[in-house]
């Protein structure tokens, strides 16, 4: 007889068939369990919703009218014949690895993660566990993040070399936790922060829920350019080089992504300057991250999947990839990266 | 090598034109000169001899990263760049060093000659002491070729700002074959005689092509019409009794052209002509077909000397009496090119290539249309009064092609590009029906704008039935016109013809695979124009 396996993989997502639940379904069910906000996590049309008490504000603005129950990290839920629980993911603030235990057997599927403390997010932690599913955005051994500080220091003296030339930055970050995390890098003595609406929109949510950020100033249309010399403005990519930022005169504009790391993409992609800042882990990440899983059973999703299964299972591990609704590679498509 | 890296990110980083020559002209006025003279010679695709062969080098550093060569392997597509894989996966260094540019060079240079294993040492001994970027161009020192958007146009620019010399004289000092390792910056750059020598080409002038309406040229009295010849541009250089031939590229082609050595018995020393390199047989050029044989083969074996030789068709005279001529017009360049060439005999090796006279706009653009019956690709024009300049210059020499041979074709495969396009699918494979399969004929991966290449990129990323390697087959479903400027019969293609600079020259989203073209229009095709 072969059992049900606790997680399965349907063309609706994530199943558990012992508590009758998805997790980051991208078709509509009854009852979908959420790892964070992003768009490619967090779809709209499911009867129910659960995430944790952090994520659910940025999800009710993104989803509109939604029936979301919340939890705390940690929290112990029993749905169905199921033991749930939420543990941070460290990739945006209120971001979860959603835990599922039945009887003696623990799965963990952790959504997109990070290992850096970017200190908004509540840090990623381990959770041991027999069955791991992971990311694999960054899963090739050339993705190798440098702290943040040494990020912040690049971008903070850009920031100032634009400054000192009469041009404004440009820096473009997608507007659910890179903006932020951006923003909390930023120096505030060199010069005015502008936000794009967008961005300004989950700024305030964040600092609703109590998060400290730098003081920032809308840059809708109504604001006068010539006021703000020196202004660093924080846009959605796809506002950069647009009309309303042309309206800002002499610029320059940079890019915030892990995908920077590469010149090809840095060269296509990043205006005048790319900076390699990710909010998923890095090559060492993924790796110490599933080690300290203690996990012998390894399902690999969104990313270089084939190439990243392959290697756990050359390092002893058993490793499979998981096929995904999304396209398989995620550069040019990802939200977050 | 600090100072190498910052300059080479400025410019890497940069798209504006001043801020890389105001990054460039700083360089050369603050760099030592051994370095700058580094930096000339690799931007203009002069590098060290490869003392490391790719293969080993992916090995060691795979070795050093700690992870299996299959695993390397699969990251090197994807980069797009072995010099920059190899950059991003060794483990970070483990003391930094400042070297110059040129220790490096001379590093890797003396390892030569040196067993494996101590070359391994120095290598691993390298990438320990610089950080990612600075081993990324150590790298590239090894396995060559730093393309980063810098022109020869553009170094001059910064030469002339950081040197105070005339950026025509720099642009003629960098011609030619001067390697830096036997020469120095005083020599290539300062010294007063640069004609030294006497291998040195000019600059070649080059045309842009005409898009509007050749009648807002204004009067065509004003203008000299030529063939537009589809051979090799070359210049042929005559001077202390020795003969050079140097290709557009600016590579000494001397040895390729042996017959060419005969000009030496019927053209004066001290003379320098512009022409093109072309088959010549029974009083005419051929196609660019027939000298596609002689095109990369090094040393010309007898028969195909016999069949296919190659002359130079002259159409301007740089240099005359030792003289250089270029700032003289075009008229009286040309009068001098007719009264040097008028004595030359049948078997000359150099022949002159006729002005077209024409009274009209209108007859002329009927002369064009009769081009590819003349072995052309359509006319040149060019202002009478105009001097030979340097690189290429709006306004006094145009193109004026015919339109290319165009054909609909299906996409089948499709393969990622590399360095700026890495991660973009820009390389595809086309096909034509043959009955009801479709046969490859052609690849091509220009054409089409940045947005279109993101929409096909993730449309293949959708629609891959199987990989082969970077190669992904794909549904076949987009039609896209492809033209190209000849075709000919090809053993070595499946489909039996083989296209010369085929591209896309557009998406034709409105067409559905079955309105594609098929084999027997390539071989019509291949009957009136092979």
């Amino acid at each position: 007889m072969t059992r049900t396996p606790l997680l399965t993989f349907t063309p609706n997502g994530i199943y558990c068939p012992s508590g009758d639940f998805y997790i980051d379904p991208w078709r509509p069910v009854r009852r979908a369990l959420i790892t964070h906000g992003h768009a490619d996590h967090a779809r709209a049309g499911h009867e129910h919703y659960l995430c944790t008490d952090l994520a659910a504000p940025v999800m009710r603005h993104r989803l509109g009218p939604i029936d979301v129950e919340t939890v705390a990290y940690g929290q112990v839920l029993t749905i169905g014949d199921a033991q749930v629980s939420f543990h941070p993911a460290g990739h945006v603030p209120g971001s979860a690895q959603i835990r599922v235990q039945v009887g003696g057997e623990i799965w963990v599927a952790s959504g997109d993660y990070k290992i850096e403390n970017d200190g908004l997010s509540t840090p990623f932690e381990p959770v041991e566990c027999h069955h791991f599913i992971t990311e694999s955005t960054f899963g090739l051994p050339m993705f190798h993040w440098q702290p943040q500080s040494v990020i912040a220091a690049q971008i903070n003296a850009w920031w100032a070399s634009c400054a000192a030339n009469d041009q404004t930055a440009f820096l473009g970050a997608y507007a659910l936790g890179k903006a932020q995390r951006l923003l909390s890098m930023l120096n505030p003595d060199i010069g005015p922060i502008l936000t794009h609406t967008a961005i300004e929109n989950t700024n305030v949510i964040l600092r609703g829920q109590g998060t400290t950020l730098p003081d920032t100033i809308l840059a809708d249309g109504s604001i006068d350019h010539k006021v703000y010399k020196g202004a660093l403005v924080l846009a959605p990519p796809s506002a950069l080089g647009s009309a309303w930022a042309r309206k800002f005169g002499a610029q320059q504009t940079a890019f915030a992504s892990g995908w920077m790391q590469m010149r090809g993409v840095r060269r296509r992609r990043a205006g005048d300057r790319g900076f390699v800042i990710s909010d998923h882990a890095d090559w060492n990440g993924l790796l110490s991250a599933i080690k300290d899983t203690g996990a012998e059973n390894i399902y690999v999703t969104h990313g270089y999947t084939d190439i990243f299964a392959r290697h756990l299972n050359d390092i002893g591990l058993n490793a499979q990839v998981v096929p995904t609704q999304f396209e398989g590679e995620t550069l040019d498509t990802s939200e977050d990266a | 090598m600090k100072q190498f890296a910052t300059l080479f990110a400025q410019l890497d980083q940069s798209t504006k034109t001043n801020t890389k020559v105001a990054a460039l002209a700083d360089y050369f006025s603050t760099a030592a000169q051994e370095d700058r003279l580094w930096t000339v010679a690799l931007f203009s695709g002069r590098r060290p001899k490869r003392s490391i062969t790719t293969t080993k080098l992916s090995k060691w550093a795979a070795e050093l990263a700690e992870i299996p060569d299959w695993l390397f392997d699969e990251c090197y597509p994807i980069v797009g760049d072995l010099a920059e894989t190899i950059s991003l996966i060794l483990p970070p260094p483990r003391r930094l060093s400042d070297h110059s540019l040129s220790f490096w060079i001379k590093y890797l240079k003396s390892l030569a000659d040196v067993e494996e294993t101590d070359c391994k040492t120095a290598i691993l001994n390298a990438w320990g002491q610089l950080d990612t970027a600075q081993r990324f161009l150590f790298n590239k020192l090894i396995t060559g070729g730093f393309r980063v958007g810098i022109s020869q146009k553009l170094i001059t620019r910064a030469l002339a700002k950081s040197t105070g010399q005339s950026e025509a004289e720099l642009a003629h000092r960098l011609m030619g074959k001067w390697d830096p390792t036997t020469t120095t910056w005083h020599d290539l750059i300062e010294a007063e005689d640069a004609s030294a020598d006497a291998s040195r080409p000019y600059p070649f002038c080059l045309a842009h092509g005409l898009d509007g309406d050749a009648a807002d040229l204004g009067p065509p009295a004003d203008w000299q019409a030529e063939w537009k010849w589809d051979g090799i541009r070359g210049q042929l250089i005559l001077r202390d009794g020795q003969y050079f031939v140097w290709s557009r590229g600016e590579e000494l082609m001397t040895d390729r052209f042996p017959e060419l050595s005969r000009a030496i018995d019927y053209l004066p020393s001290g003379t320098v002509l512009d022409g093109e390199l072309l088959v010549w047989r029974d009083g005419h050029p051929q196609s660019f077909n027939a000298l596609q044989k002689r095109v990369g083969r090094k040393t010309v074996p007898k028969k195909l000397l016999n069949d296919a030789p190659v002359i130079l068709y002259a159409y301007d005279l740089l240099e005359w009496g030792g003289v250089d001529l270029r700032a003289h017009p075009l008229q009286y360049r040309r009068a001098l090119l007719e009264r040097a060439c008028a004595d030359l005999s049948d078997d000359a090796p150099v022949r002159l290539s006729p002005i077209i006279p024409f009274k009209s706009w209108k007859d002329l653009a009927e002369i064009r249309s009769d081009a590819r019956n003349h072995q052309a690709e359509g006319l040149m024009l060019k202002r009478g009064d105009s001097p030979y300049r340097v690189g290429r210059k709006k306004g006094d020499w145009w193109k004026w092609k015919l339109d290319p041979l165009s054909i609909d074709a299906v996409m089948i495969y499709a393969q990622s590009g590399h360095g700026r396009r890495a991660n973009l699918f820009t390389d595809y494979t086309f096909a034509v029906w043959n009955g009801n399969d479709l046969v490859p004929f052609t690849k091509a991966y220009s054409g089409l704008s940045d947005e279109e290449f993101r929409k096909i990129t993730a449309w293949v990323k959708k629609n891959t039935q199987q990989r082969f390697g970077p190669v992904r087959q794909v549904t076949p479903h987009h039609v896209f016109e492809i033209a190209f400027e000849g075709i000919q019969a090809s053993s070595r293609h499946k489909s039996g013809v083989a296209l010369r600079f085929p591209r896309m020259a557009r998406w034709r989203q409105d067409k559905s695979v079955q309105d594609a073209n098929t084999l027997d229009d390539l071989n019509e095709m291949l009957a009136i124009y092979g």
